[in-house]
């Protein structure tokens, strides 16, 4: 991709990309993302990450939140790493 | 944590405990005002009994969500040709489906449309260039264009995902750069050229259809050449018909795996043609829950997992790859649905598809006693199943 593939930065607010869907499926025990004749079955990382995005929150918000959750530190590189990922797969906005 | 591999994918299950049916197919009538030479629906289609009442349907929709499906596809025939189809839409997006709607634009009126937006319909598949007999209209931009424009600007204004399909044959393979720019032109998010698969319909009109090698390699070319000038405005799939391969598809994702059709009268298949598959006997959702019939239906087990598999399958390093490949192509070409699908060279039978690729390699002048073209009809299709045409080999 060209113009949108500037890498997110702390201060974005992203938030699931238009088509796509996110939700849990209990029946998967996974988060999905659902788009047009097509399923991404998230792992649990990723679904813990996907679930926050809500484009308001910042990524740095979400990083602290996420450290705050699971009781752990030094998620940041891990956290953008993801979202570099999904933001290339179309699946999330900055 | 390793969020970085996020996706699984969708893979395969052991044969005894089957991942859930992700992807519902509901083929809700095999009526359709088209006429298509390489539709998929059976061959004997007109033969069906009474179509599945909205009941049903919603009993199918609940069972195959609590089973686990997440993808529904409403599709035919031509599904807006049934009056329930904004009630079936509404309860499989209250379920949680995502709910994909997959026709030729004929009914999508705008009263319709905004009757399946309430609904919550998700995604509309539109499909083009239906029918050969509306080549010439598609080609000189009239009937048939007017038709599709006036259903994708629909689809646009409700700002549904359009995926734009188009069956890809020997009569518009050469014609693939101006299906292209119709697409573009429509403001299409993704282009599916699917080179037609011979069964049903398409197997009886193959010598007919199959494109010769170099038809198919300048059309994958010129796509590459659009892709490469379009980028990411439109995503663009090219799919190669399976008998210019040398190694078959894993069918459907592996057999019972991921894929559940309903057909119109309530038969349960694990893919849209194998109710050919004469010698198994498949389920009806009249009598059977999908759960029971996902987990427990002899003709659903049939070929799951490899314990079926022959030689040269059964030693093959790579049958984990394709499971074998189709049963439906298997038994067409081989007469026994359980030899590997012969578009493997390994198969024994492999030069029958090589036969049918060297046909397609003479140009149609040079053609002796060439068959007309089949048109799905059914008045034909009542013909050919009491003729007892449809038999293979």
């Amino acid at each position: 991709m060209n113009a949108a593939q500037t890498a997110m930065g702390l201060e974005a607010r992203p938030r699931v990309a238009g088509h796509f869907r996110l939700q849990w499926e209990e029946v998967q025990k996974a988060w999905v993302l659902l788009y047009p004749e097509g399923m991404v079955k998230l792992n649990g990382s990723a679904g813990e990450i996907m679930q926050r995005l809500d484009g308001e929150k910042t990524v740095q918000a979400l990083i602290d939140e996420l450290e705050s959750s699971f009781d752990t530190s030094g998620l940041t590189q891990d956290v953008l790493d993801f979202l570099a990922i999904a933001q290339r797969q179309g699946w999330v906005k900055p | 944590m390793n969020a970085a591999s996020a996706t699984t994918g969708i893979a395969s299950a052991p044969a005894t405990q089957p991942g859930p049916p992700l992807w519902l197919l509901a083929e809700l009538t095999y009526r359709c005002p088209l006429h298509c030479v390489f539709c998929y629906n059976p061959v004997d289609f007109a033969q069906t009994s009474t179509e599945l009442s909205t009941a049903d349907w919603l009993r199918v929709l609940r069972e195959a969500r609590a089973a686990g499906s997440v993808q529904c596809g409403f599709s035919g025939g031509e599904p807006m040709l049934r009056d329930d189809l904004e009630e079936l839409v509404a309860e499989a997006h209250r379920l949680g489906f995502y709910t994909n709607l997959l026709t030729s634009g004929v009914g999508l009126t705008e009263a319709r449309a905004t009757a399946l937006k309430q609904a919550g319909l998700d995604h509309i598949q539109l499909s083009f260039q239906d029918s050969t007999r509306e080549l010439n209209d598609f080609l000189s931009h009239t009937k048939t264009f007017d038709l599709k424009r006036r259903a994708s600007d629909i689809i646009k204004s409700h700002g549904w995902p359009m995926v734009l399909n188009c069956v890809i044959h020997r009569l518009n393979i050469d014609y693939i750069g101006q299906i292209i720019e119709l697409a573009v032109e429509l403001g299409a998010e993704y282009l599916e050229l699917a080179n037609s698969q011979y069964y049903s319909w398409a197997e009886i009109n193959r010598d007919g259809l199959l494109p010769s090698r170099e038809q198919l390699e300048r059309a994958e070319a010129l796509t590459n050449d659009y892709r490469e000038k379009l980028g990411v405005k439109i995503r663009i799939f090219f799919v190669v018909p399976d008998y210019y391969e040398t190694r078959p598809k894993k069918c459907m994702n592996g057999w019972g795996n991921v894929f559940l059709t309903i057909t119109p009268d309530g038969m349960a298949l694990p893919c849209h043609t194998a109710k050919m598959l004469k010698g198994i006997t498949f389920p009806n959702v009249r009598e059977m829950s999908v759960q029971d019939i996902w987990h427990t239906a002899p003709g659903f087990n049939h070929f799951r997992g490899d314990s079926w598999m022959k030689e040269p399958c059964r030693s093959c390093p790579e049958k984990e790859k394709d499971l074998g490949g189709c049963r439906c192509q298997a038994l067409m070409l081989t007469g026994d649905a359980a030899n590997a699908d012969p578009v493997c060279d390994k198969s024994p039978f492999h030069h029958r598809v090589q036969e049918a690729v060297a046909y397609a390699q003479v140009p149609n002048a040079q053609r002796a006693n060439v068959k007309p073209l089949v048109f799905r009809d059914p008045k034909v299709s009542c013909q050919l199943a009491e003729a007892g045409s449809v038999t293979f080999l």
